[in-house]
C-alpha cells in the first residue's frame, strides 16, 4: 500500500501517482448530467500545463493564491498547480461574506484568487480596493463573466490552454517547471488553512508539506485506504476536514475524488458514486436519519412493521456482527435476513452501500444516532482533531468503538491531559505556526512543544480512550458551586430530534437556563401529522403544544443529570424557544455551524434578562441578514417555561 | 442589462383590434419589439395584456390589423407557425405536464427541433439516438443554466410553484426562441423567487441574446428589468417608452390610481 514514502511534496506525489496509477481515475465531476473522469496521468498533465500558465502570469515561489468556491476539480488543481510552483494555496470558505473574504485575502497577501464563478468573482472584485497585492482573479465557470476586464480576470481553462501551448514550444519553460518540482522539499509551506473563527478572528494555520504527507501516510494505513477507494468531496474546501481527508489523503493513497454536481444534489451524487470512505459531521448523519424516519412514516404498514422489527434485531446484534464478536446462530440468521430486506436497501438509498470506513467529528454524536448507523452495518467511527494538528489527534480503531469517547491517540500522536484538564498533543502533521502571528503561535504551544487544544477532556478509566467534555474555558460554576459544562448539557438537549440548537447559561448564575431552536423538519412534520396549524417558523416556535413537547425533552435531560452526581445541581430550570433560527449569516453560528455563545448572549440580552428575572414572556427584536446581504429586523414576543427540578430536591431548593 | 444590438424591429403590431362578442379586448393597438431588448407590457387587470400576447403568438386572430414578424407581414398566424418561426412562451397559470419529470418537460420543448421521423424515434437507434443525445445535451445546458440539477428527475407536480415556473421557462428556452413571451413570470412568487427569476430573465437576454416580451404586475420588477414599457388600459395603448417616461406619464398614473373627481 503506497503511503507518502520518500515523497515529501505534493507535486512529487502527483507525478508518482501518474506513473503508478496512471489509468486510474483521480477526479470525477458531474457536469451537464454526466460524470466526467480524469485519470491521474491526465491530471498530472493538466496541472503541469496550469502551473506553466500561472508561472507566465507571474506566480512566484512563496506567493499565495486564494481558492474560493465549491468542490470543483479545477479548484483542487489550482492547489496542485500552485504547489508545483512552490507557491502556497489558501482555500477560503465559499460562503464567507465580502468582509470576511477581504480579511483573509489581505492577511494572506493573496496575489491571485481562483474563484468558482461569477458570484465569487464579483465578491472578490467588490473588495479589491482593500487588496493592494491582488493582481488577478482566475475563474472556473465563465458564465456571466463575458464583459469583465480581461486584464483582471481570466478563465482557468484559458490559462491551462495557454500553459499547454507554451510548454509545447518553450524548452526553457519546461525546464523551469521541472526545476520547481525538484527544488521543492518537505519544509515548504504546503497550505495555509484559516480557522473558522469559533474563538475570535480567524487565524492562518501554516502546514508543512512533509507534515501533511506524514500524517496522511499514517491515517491512510490505519484505515487501509488505497487507490481503489472513492470519496465524495462535498465539505467546504477551506475546512481542514476536506483538505486532509480528500485532497491530501487522495494524493497520498491515490484514490479518486468525486465532486458533486451542485450543493443541492449531494444526496443523489452520493447515491450514484457510492463512496467507499465517507465523512460527515454528526448533523449530517442526523439529517439522513431524520429524512429516513419521515419517509418510513409514509410507507405502507407492512413495510413499517418489517422496518421496525429488523431495526430491533439490528439493535440487539448489529454491533457484535460488525466488530466480529460472537453472536448466537438465531441472531446471526435474523441479522442476515435483515441485511437482505432492510439494512442493505437502506444503505443503498443513502448512498452508503460501498462505504468501508465512515468518520464523524466536530461535535458529540448522539449515542442512539451513532448506534443506529453502526447497527445497520456502517463502520462509523469517531475522530477528534484540529486544524493545528492537521486533523487527527485521536481516532477509533476498528473493533473498539464507544459512542462517548473519541478513541485513543492516532498513530504517532502523543496526547496528554494537563493539570487544568486541557487536552494537549504532539503530532506528525502538527502546524508550523500561525501565519504572521508569532505571539498567537507561542500562546498555543507549551514550552515542551505540545499544542494546547483548548478542550477539556478526560481519559476514560475502562478503555483508556479520550473523552472530550467541553471547551476548557467554557466550563464554569453556578453560584452554589455546582460544575456547569454548557456544551455537555446542550449536546444532551440536541440529541432530541425536535431540538436543533441549544444554548445554556449558568456560569456565575443561580441556576441553569436554556434557549432552544426547534428543528424545522422534525417539528413541521409533527405539526402536519397532528393537524397543528401555523403560518410561519416564528408561529410554530411559539406554539403552546410545541412548548409542551420540548418541555418533555428538557425534563428527560434533567432526569439523566440526576444520575451524574457532579452535575445534578445543573438541571435546566427555565427555557424558551427562540423565534428565529440561529444563522451563520447573522454571526450567531460559525461557518462550521457551531454556536457563538457570547454573541448570542449579547444579541438576545432582553431574553436572557427575562430568563433570570422570573418573567414569563419578553419582547425581542433582532437584525437579520438576508442571503443577498440586505438587512431586516424580526420582532417577537417569546414565552418562557419553568421546569420542575427532579430528585435531590433540598439541595436544589437551596440553589434556586 | 445590455442595450439592443440595433434598432432593428423584430416584431411590429399594427392597428390590431380584437373583440370577444361585444367585449372589445384590444382597440387599435400598435407597438413594436426591437431585436435584443427586454420589453414589458403592463396595465391594470383586464387591460388586454394577455390578449395581446395571445395575438402575437397566434393563439387569437385579430379582427383587424397586421403582425409583422422578422419582416413578414400577416394578418393571422397559427400557434405552430409562431413556434416554428422562433416565438416561445410561458403561461400565466403554469402549463406543464404534471406527471412528467422536469427533464422530460424541458425535453418536450425540443419537439420542433427533432429532425428524424417517428419510425426512427420509435426504434431509438443510430441517427435518432445520436440526435436524442444532442437534444439531451442542450437540455442539460438549460438545466445547468437555470440551476435545477437537483430536481431533474422529480415529477413537476411535486415541485413548489416557483420551481415549476422555472421549469416552464426551461421548456420555452429549449425551443431556442428568438422571441420569448413571458406571461406574468413572477406571479405568486415570494421576494427571493422573484429575484431569482429576474436574474434568469436578464441572463437569458444577456447570454443567448433572446428578445423578451413580458407581462408583469410587479412594477418594481418591470422598472428594473425592461428597457421599454408599453402600457395598456381597457384595450388601448396609453403610453410607450422607457420605464422613467412611463412612470411619469399622467395617463398611466390615472389608469393605475384613478382620476380625482
Amino acid at each position: 500500500m503506497p503511503g507518502g514514502g520518500s515523497f515529501d511534496t505534493f507535486p512529487k506525489l502527483l507525478l508518482r501517482n501518474a506513473a503508478q496509477f496512471g489509468t486510474h481515475p483521480a477526479f470525477r465531476h458531474k457536469d451537464l448530467g454526466i460524470w466526467q473522469s480524469w485519470t491521474w496521468a491526465q491530471v498530472a498533465e493538466i496541472v503541469r500545463a496550469y502551473a506553466a500558465g500561472l508561472h507566465r502570469l507571474g506566480l512566484q515561489p512563496g506567493d499565495t493564491i486564494a481558492v474560493v468556491g465549491a468542490n470543483r476539480p479545477k479548484l483542487y488543481w489550482t492547489m496542485m498547480a500552485a504547489q508545483m510552483l512552490r507557491a502556497i494555496p489558501v482555500p477560503v470558505y465559499a460562503e464567507a461574506v465580502a468582509d470576511e473574504l477581504a480579511f483573509v485575502l489581505a492577511h494572506a497577501e493573496a496575489k491571485l484568487v481562483a474563484a468558482q464563478d461569477q458570484e465569487q468573482v464579483d465578491k472578490v472584485l467588490s473588495v479589491s480596493d482593500r487588496l493592494p497585492q491582488l493582481d488577478k482573479v482566475v475563474y472556473d465557470e465563465p458564465r456571466g463573466l463575458d464583459g469583465y476586464d480581461r486584464s483582471r480576470s481570466i478563465a482557468i481553462g484559458n490559462i491551462i490552454e495557454e500553459g499547454r501551448a507554451a510548454l509545447a514550444t518553450d524548452i526553457a519553460l519546461r525546464k523551469s517547471i521541472d526545476d520547481f518540482v525538484q527544488a521543492g522539499n518537505g519544509s515548504d509551506v504546503a497550505v495555509i488553512l484559516y480557522t473558522s473563527g469559533t474563538t475570535g478572528a480567524s487565524k492562518g494555520v501554516t502546514l508543512s508539506s512533509r507534515g501533511c504527507i506524514d500524517a496522511a501516510t499514517d491515517t491512510t494505513r490505519f484505515d487501509g485506504l488505497t487507490h481503489e477507494d472513492v470519496v465524495l468531496a462535498y465539505l467546504p474546501l477551506a475546512w481542514v476536514g476536506d483538505h486532509y481527508l480528500n485532497y491530501v489523503q487522495g494524493l497520498v493513497a491515490g484514490f479518486c475524488t468525486a465532486c458533486p454536481e451542485s450543493s443541492d444534489t449531494i444526496e443523489q451524487d452520493r447515491h450514484e458514486i457510492g463512496p467507499t470512505f465517507y465523512f460527515a459531521p454528526p448533523r449530517g448523519f442526523e439529517a439522513m436519519l431524520t429524512r429516513l424516519m419521515i419517509r418510513m412514516e409514509d410507507a405502507s404498514p407492512v413495510k413499517r412493521r418489517m422496518f421496525n422489527y429488523f431495526l430491533d434485531v439490528a439493535r440487539l446484534h448489529g454491533e457484535q456482527v460488525l466488530t466480529g464478536r460472537p453472536v448466537p446462530l438465531s441472531g446471526r440468521l435474523l441479522y442476515a435476513l435483515g441485511r437482505l430486506l432492510v439494512y442493505e436497501p437502506l444503505k443503498n438509498v443513502l448512498g452508503l452501500s460501498r462505504v468501508r470506513v465512515a468518520y464523524t467529528a466536530g461535535e458529540a454524536i448522539g449515542p442512539d444516532l451513532f448506534a443506529f448507523f453502526r447497527s445497520i452495518g456502517l463502520n462509523l467511527k469517531q475522530l477528534y482533531g484540529q486544524t493545528e494538528a492537521f486533523l487527527y489527534v485521536t481516532c477509533q480503531p476498528d473493533g473498539a468503538i464507544y459512542s462517548d469517547t473519541v478513541g485513543p491517540a492516532a498513530p504517532n500522536v502523543d496526547v496528554r491531559i494537563a493539570e487544568s484538564g486541557e487536552v494537549q498533543f504532539r503530532s506528525p502533521g502538527m502546524f508550523v505556526g500561525y501565519f504572521k502571528d508569532q505571539a498567537k503561535t507561542a500562546e498555543a504551544m507549551t514550552p515542551d512543544g505540545y499544542v494546547k487544544t483548548g478542550d477539556a477532556g478526560i481519559f476514560d478509566e475502562k478503555t483508556g480512550h479520550l473523552k472530550i467534555i467541553d471547551r476548557a474555558k467554557d466550563v464554569g460554576r453556578l453560584n452554589g458551586g455546582t460544575m456547569f459544562a454548557p456544551k455537555y448539557l446542550e449536546n444532551k438537549l440536541k440529541f432530541f430530534p425536535n431540538i436543533k440548537e441549544a444554548i445554556t447559561f449558568g456560569d456565575s448564575r443561580e441556576f441553569v437556563c436554556a434557549m432552544l431552536n426547534i428543528d424545522p423538519i422534525a417539528v413541521t412534520n409533527w405539526a402536519e401529522r397532528n393537524n397543528v396549524a401555523y403560518g410561519s417558523y416564528q408561529e410554530l416556535a411559539g406554539h403552546p403544544l410545541v412548548y409542551d413537547m420540548v418541555a418533555n425533552d428538557v425534563a428527560a435531560v434533567n432526569r439523566s443529570l440526576v444520575e451524574e452526581k457532579v452535575l445534578a445541581g445543573a438541571q435546566i430550570r427555565r427555557f424558551l424557544i427562540l423565534h428565529k433560527e440561529l444563522d451563520a449569516d447573522d454571526g450567531e453560528l460559525t461557518r462550521t455551524q457551531k454556536v457563538r455563545r457570547r454573541i448570542i448572549a449579547e444579541r438576545y440580552a432582553p431574553l436572557l434578562a427575562a430568563l433570570y428575572d422570573g418573567s414569563y414572556e419578553a419582547d425581542i427584536s433582532t437584525e437579520v441578514t438576508f442571503e443577498d446581504g440586505r438587512k431586516g429586523t424580526i420582532a417577537a414576543r417569546v414565552k418562557i417555561r419553568d421546569m420542575q427540578a427532579i430528585g435531590a430536591a433540598e439541595s436544589l431548593e437551596k440553589a434556586a | 442589462m445590455r442595450a439592443p444590438d440595433t434598432n432593428e424591429i423584430l416584431l411590429q403590431v399594427e392597428a390590431v383590434a380584437l373583440s370577444f362578442g361585444g367585449v372589445r379586448a384590444l382597440k387599435d393597438v400598435s407597438f413594436n419589439i426591437r431585436k435584443g431588448e427586454i420589453r414589458a407590457i403592463i396595465g391594470p387587470n383586464g387591460a388586454g395584456k394577455t390578449s395581446m400576447l395571445n395575438v402575437v403568438n397566434g393563439f387569437y386572430h385579430p379582427d383587424h390589423g397586421t403582425i409583422t414578424f422578422k419582416g413578414r407581414t400577416r394578418d393571422k398566424m397559427q400557434p405552430f407557425e409562431a413556434a416554428r418561426g422562433g416565438i416561445a412562451r410561458t403561461f400565466q397559470n403554469v402549463a406543464l405536464f404534471k406527471g412528467m419529470s422536469a427533464l422530460d418537460n424541458i425535453m418536450a420543448g425540443r419537439t420542433l427541433k427533432v429532425r428524424r421521423g417517428l419510425l426512427w424515434q420509435v426504434l431509438r437507434y443510430g441517427p435518432a439516438l445520436r440526435e436524442e443525445l444532442e437534444h439531451r445535451h442542450r437540455v442539460e445546458e438549460i438545466i445547468d443554466f437555470l440551476e435545477i440539477e437537483a430536481i431533474r428527475k422529480v415529477p413537476v407536480g411535486r415541485l413548489p410553484y416557483g420551481l415549476q415556473k422555472r421549469v416552464e421557462l426551461g421548456r420555452a428556452l429549449a425551443m431556442e426562441p428568438e422571441l420569448l413571451l413571458l406571461d406574468e413570470p413572477m406571479a405568486g412568487m415570494n421576494l427571493e423567487e422573484k429575484e431569482d427569476m429576474s436574474r434568469f430573465i436578464v441572463d437569458v437576454n444577456n447570454q443567448y441574446g433572446t428578445t423578451i416580451a413580458l407581462i408583469e404586475h410587479d412594477m418594481a420588477v418591470v422598472m428594473d428589468l425592461s428597457e421599454s414599457v408599453a402600457v395598456l388600459d381597457h384595450g388601448v395603448k396609453i403610453a410607450d417608452g422607457t420605464p422613467d417616461e412611463v412612470k411619469n406619464s399622467q395617463a398611466v398614473i390615472e389608469a393605475y390610481l384613478g382620476v380625482a373627481h
